[in-house]
């Protein structure tokens, strides 16, 4: 009892040692009897295709023992901060999932991944994965992480039945036609313009609205170092961003993302703005979806302003250093950019493959659709800025409060100097 | 000061020293070690993960609240505590004063008034949600449908969306759990006043109510003093239940949740070492002064 | 008049205590299609038990953990309060009232801002992930409050007995086992009842300290909730909160009896 006492405490100084920058292990061993992976995918839908990339990883690594270590909560709940701290206390996953993109750039830094050109190169991935894509997650000259599936933030979802009520011919093509349309809805019918839900909801919104009113390449010069948040064009978007979030719904900080996009297909909400994780939603039998029909109960396209741009996120796997099973990190890897991998993985998922060679007749529905959008020679990508693409966890962190701050504000001038702040502080 | 008492004394009092030690080691490291760890961290000016350890000289307490989400979280972190404790006490006081003469059922009604003590809001978290939901009359639902079906439309309100009075909503779930607790504590202690002391008031002409002002409630100080810490360092340290309800939202912002934003959301070590040393003062401010007084008045007694 | 009123008011106030509940129960026997907050009032028009089913399913390894964690933690936890109660109220030593007021200072740390440097140390003494070092951090976290319960008990026991056992020759541990102990019931009680909920209910401690392979039923309950791209699937939501709810809600039904007649036996006041 005592003996172990006495080593706490021994323990504990050293835990301060370590805790005072000294540290980090040797050259790994190439362990590969076993992988322990770190993902949020716990619900049904993801949990599945999980579970079928797993199935296909086994048959081809026999011997090699999977541990699923899944915790709810990705969009920067628990599984982040679990995950933050197993990293900075040097006991890492094998491999982690996280948003491709900027969101991993604290890991980066903090020497926490290992860069993954070599792997890219060995396995021929460099023209597996569209070169837009590979640019946008590239950082200073390496690549830190494998993605495995694509979603696309910038879709709108309407109801046709309120659409018609309200005399709206189809879905707007631009922030200012919707916006019209949203007083449309407002003052011919008694429903809901735009659901919206809690307050990331509304950060969600935000990166749609500003693609949207900028542009493509003025969207994506806002997220390079030193971009200029105080000019005109942003004081544009944002007025009318303020105008959207004025026909949003009262109870939206109590209500989840699904419970907005729900009053769509419900007939309470004409609009919602979401990425296309709602379709599977939608249509999905019971008990993981509503089993509503395309075409009667929603329709969908693109945000509005944003038809030929893609703006994407993407959940990618990465090498922690010091992986205790590094061997076994590869070999996942490996599963979760093969063909096969992303192929069991997406239908399931309800996303498409990040890469370009994936098997077409697989995706159906809206997933056809977004294939093809995805494939379309010609697309332009914008990365989500929500979705870890291209804002580091503190901007992405003072966003958010800003946003926040201004759904009860309603102050512009407060939420434009907040998100310039925001930028400043970035870090990038 | 002769050695020999000196030695006796040592005698008397080691085997107690050494039947606490593993507790008194135990604390200072993991209690003690960890506020220190804190406290480093507070003034190290260490604003990302990768910068050293320096000495920002206590600069980051005063930058806290140059930080836009920052007064709002204490805003809301005072008119919490405030409805809290206050409701707490008050509907705990009330239900032991209801039940202090016996009543029949009375283990059934205590059952219900305690069970919420029982139940985590990472259960309830989503039931609460829905009871506080300030939708509309035509998609109204929880206590707002309740009560528009009942002709009382004029209760229906914003809860915790209210801008300004929503922390005080947020109270709810908190006076639910706890105020039971408070009522079985305050049961505990009427019941610990001697009926010779109530009888000898009635006899003297003390009306029921006059027993309870002069004599009952002021022998209860000590436990009034105990709940109102114990309620106080929950409410401060408001966390679990602010995350299962509303989240990290803006709105409902409060030091607890800030401490976790910096910390894991926005990697910023130093901010949420100094958010967890303000709440920690907070609560000493509160607390110490009553484990000294309450040490020393047992001494006397 | 207060013959009809006080119990009109104690039925009134149960009634709103009992309305979380009521929707938990009623959601959690619903079919998946009639769960969600609208028809929150509402009966079930047809009866399910889906939800349970699969909460029994998804919970069960965790429950194993749980009841694990909970019992030894907060065994280790009473007796643990028991010795330094009895130690600090009647075998003191010079600057017990000091230790005393420091361990309860402890009571009082935010949890949130050590998470990581305690994940650290656990990592150091190899216990990370493991249920022992979750039983280890929740039973030293657990020493203040214990160690107050046990005091403010035994202080209400009499010096004489003490002193009567020490002069027959008895040594600390013989006179905490012969004449401490027996007495200890009602402080015994709050205390394991008490320890019980909080362990049971953490979800702090088990998501940073815990692994797969040693998660409680918080961290299982959690996950249910998802974060994916699938409707909430509020039957079982609700059903996975009462079941994972089930142990402490009979600890206080059936027990809440000791819990009261500890605190009138003066553990944990004043």
């Amino acid at each position: 009892m005592r003996g172990r006492w006495k080593a706490a405490a021994a323990a504990a100084l050293s835990g301060v040692l370590a805790l005072s920058g000294c540290g980090g292990g040797g050259k790994e061993t190439g362990d590969a009897s076993k992988v322990e992976v770190f993902s949020w995918w716990t619900g049904p839908g993801e949990a599945d295709g999980l579970a079928a990339m797993v199935a296909d990883f086994k048959k081809k690594n026999p011997g090699v023992e999977f541990v699923n270590a899944a915790i709810a909560g990705g969009s920067g709940t628990q599984a982040q901060a679990v995950l933050a701290s197993r990293l900075q206390n040097r006991k890492p996953p094998d491999s982690f999932q996280g948003h491709a993109g900027a969101e991993l750039l604290d890991y980066i830094k903090a020497g926490q991944i290992e860069p993954l050109d070599s792997f890219y190169d060995e396995n021929g991935l460099r023209s597996a994965y569209p070169q837009q894509l590979l640019q946008q997650i590239t950082y200073q000259g390496k690549i830190y992480s494998v993605p495995v599936n694509i979603h696309r933030s910038n879709m709108l979802w309407y109801n046709p039945k309120i659409l018609k009520e309200a005399g709206i011919a189809g879905p707007p093509a631009s922030i200012a036609d919707f916006i019209a349309a949203l007083k449309a809805v407002k003052d011919k019918t008694g429903k809901v313009p735009l659901s919206l839900g809690a307050q990331w909801t509304a950060d969600h919104l935000l990166e749609n609205v500003l693609l949207g009113d900028l542009g493509t390449d003025a969207y994506n010069a806002l997220w390079r170092p030193g971009a200029d948040w105080n000019g005109p064009a942003v004081t544009k978007a944002l007025h009318d961003f303020a105008t959207i979030v004025g026909y949003t719904t009262a109870e939206a900080a109590s209500t989840d993302w699904q419970g907005a996009a729900k009053a769509v297909v419900d007939g309470e909400a004409a609009f919602n703005i979401m990425g296309d994780w709602a379709y599977g939603y939608f249509t999905g039998g019971a008990p993981n979806g509503l089993g509503k029909k395309l075409g009667t109960d929603f329709k969908y396209a693109p945000s509005p302003g944003t038809d030929g741009t893609y703006m994407w996120l993407s959940d990618s796997f990465t090498l922690p250093k010091g992986a205790p099973h590094r061997g076994g990190s590869l070999l996942w890897l490996k599963e979760v950019s093969s063909k096969e991998g992303q192929d069991l993985f997406n239908p399931k998922k309800g996303s498409v493959p990040a890469r370009k060679d994936a098997d077409k007749s697989l995706y159906t529905g809206y997933l056809e659709y977004a294939f093809n959008e995805w494939n379309k020679p010609g697309v332009k990508l914008a990365g989500s800025f929500w979705h870890g693409v291209s804002a580091s966890k503190r901007q992405h962190t003072d966003i958010d409060t800003a946003v926040g701050l201004f759904l009860q504000s309603r102050d512009v001038g407060k939420l434009q100097a907040g998100l310039a702040e925001a930028a400043k502080n970035s870090g990038q | 000061m002769s050695p020999a008492p000196a030695r006796r004394r040592l005698r008397k009092s080691l085997p107690g020293l050494l039947l606490v030690s593993p507790s008194i080691l135990a604390v200072g490291l993991f209690v003690y070690g960890l506020i220190f760890w804190n406290t480093r961290v507070a003034v190290s000016g260490r604003h990302d993960e990768v910068s050293p350890y320096g000495f920002d000289k206590g600069r980051d307490f005063v930058d806290l609240w140059h930080q836009p989400s920052w007064p709002g979280a204490v805003r809301h972190a005072l008119l919490f505590t405030a409805v809290f404790v206050g409701g707490a006490l008050l509907l705990g006081a009330f239900l032991a004063f209801l039940m202090d003469k016996g009543i029949r059922g009375e283990a059934g009604f205590r059952a219900v008034y305690l069970f919420p003590m029982a139940i985590s809001f990472i259960a309830s978290g989503v039931v609460w949600r829905w009871l506080m939901n300030p939708a509309p009359p035509e998609r109204a639902v929880g206590l707002n449908q309740l009560f528009h079906k009942a002709g009382l439309g004029a209760l229906a309100n914003d809860w915790w969306q209210d801008p300004g009075w929503g922390m005080a909503a947020m109270a709810l779930p908190a006076i639910w759990q706890m105020s039971g607790y408070v009522m079985a504590l305050y049961l505990a202690g009427f019941r610990g006043v001697p009926e010779e002391l109530r009888e000898a008031a009635r006899v003297d002409g003390a009306s029921e109510w006059q027993v309870y002002r002069y004599v009952v409630f002021p022998r209860l100080r000590p436990v009034t003093l105990s709940a109102l810490i114990i309620l106080g360092h929950i409410s401060l340290k408001v966390f679990d239940l602010i995350m299962a309800i509303a989240g990290k939202q803006i709105i409902t912002y409060v030091p607890a949740v800030a401490t976790y934003v910096e910390v894991f959301d926005r990697h910023d070590p130093a901010n949420g070492a100094t958010i967890a040393t303000y709440l920690l003062v907070a609560v000493a401010v509160l607390v110490v002064p009553y484990l000294v007084w309450s040490v020393r008045t047992e001494r006397v007694r | 008049m207060t013959r009809v009123l006080r119990p009109a008011l104690l039925l009134l106030f149960a009634v709103l205590f009992l309305i979380p509940v009521y929707v938990l129960v009623v959601t959690s026997l619903k079919p998946f299609a009639e769960a969600g907050p609208q028809q929150a009032w509402s009966l079930p028009a047809h009866w399910s038990l889906a939800g349970w089913r699969s909460a029994w399913t998804t919970l069960r390894p965790g429950l194993v953990n749980s009841v694990k964690i909970a019992v030894t933690g907060s065994l280790l936890s009473a007796v643990l309060g028991s010795l330094n109660g009895y130690v600090l109220a009647k075998w003191r030593f010079p600057g017990a009232d000091a230790v005393f007021t420091l361990f309860l200072f402890g009571m009082f740390i935010p949890y949130q801002a050590v998470m990581i440097p305690l994940a650290g140390l656990l990592t150091h003494l190899e216990l990370a992930g493991t249920i022992r070092g979750l039983v280890l951090a929740h039973v030293v976290y657990g020493i203040p409050i214990c160690t107050l319960i046990f005091r403010n008990y035994y202080v209400t026991v009499p010096d004489e007995l003490v002193e009567a056992a020490r002069v027959d020759g008895a040594g600390i541990l013989r006179t905490y086992a012969w004449i401490v102990l027996p007495l200890s019931g009602p402080a015994f009680a709050v205390t394991l009842i008490w320890q019980f909920t909080s362990l049971w209910n953490d979800f702090l401690f088990a998501v940073f300290l815990g692994a797969p392979d040693s998660w409680p039923v918080t961290v299982l309950l959690n996950n249910t909730a998802g974060s994916g791209a699938v409707a909430v699937q509020y039957d079982q939501q609700m059903a996975s909160a009462l079941l994972a709810s089930l142990p402490t809600l009979l600890v206080y039904l059936l027990l809440g009896r000791f819990f009261m007649r500890g605190l009138m036996a003066g553990a944990l006041k004043g």
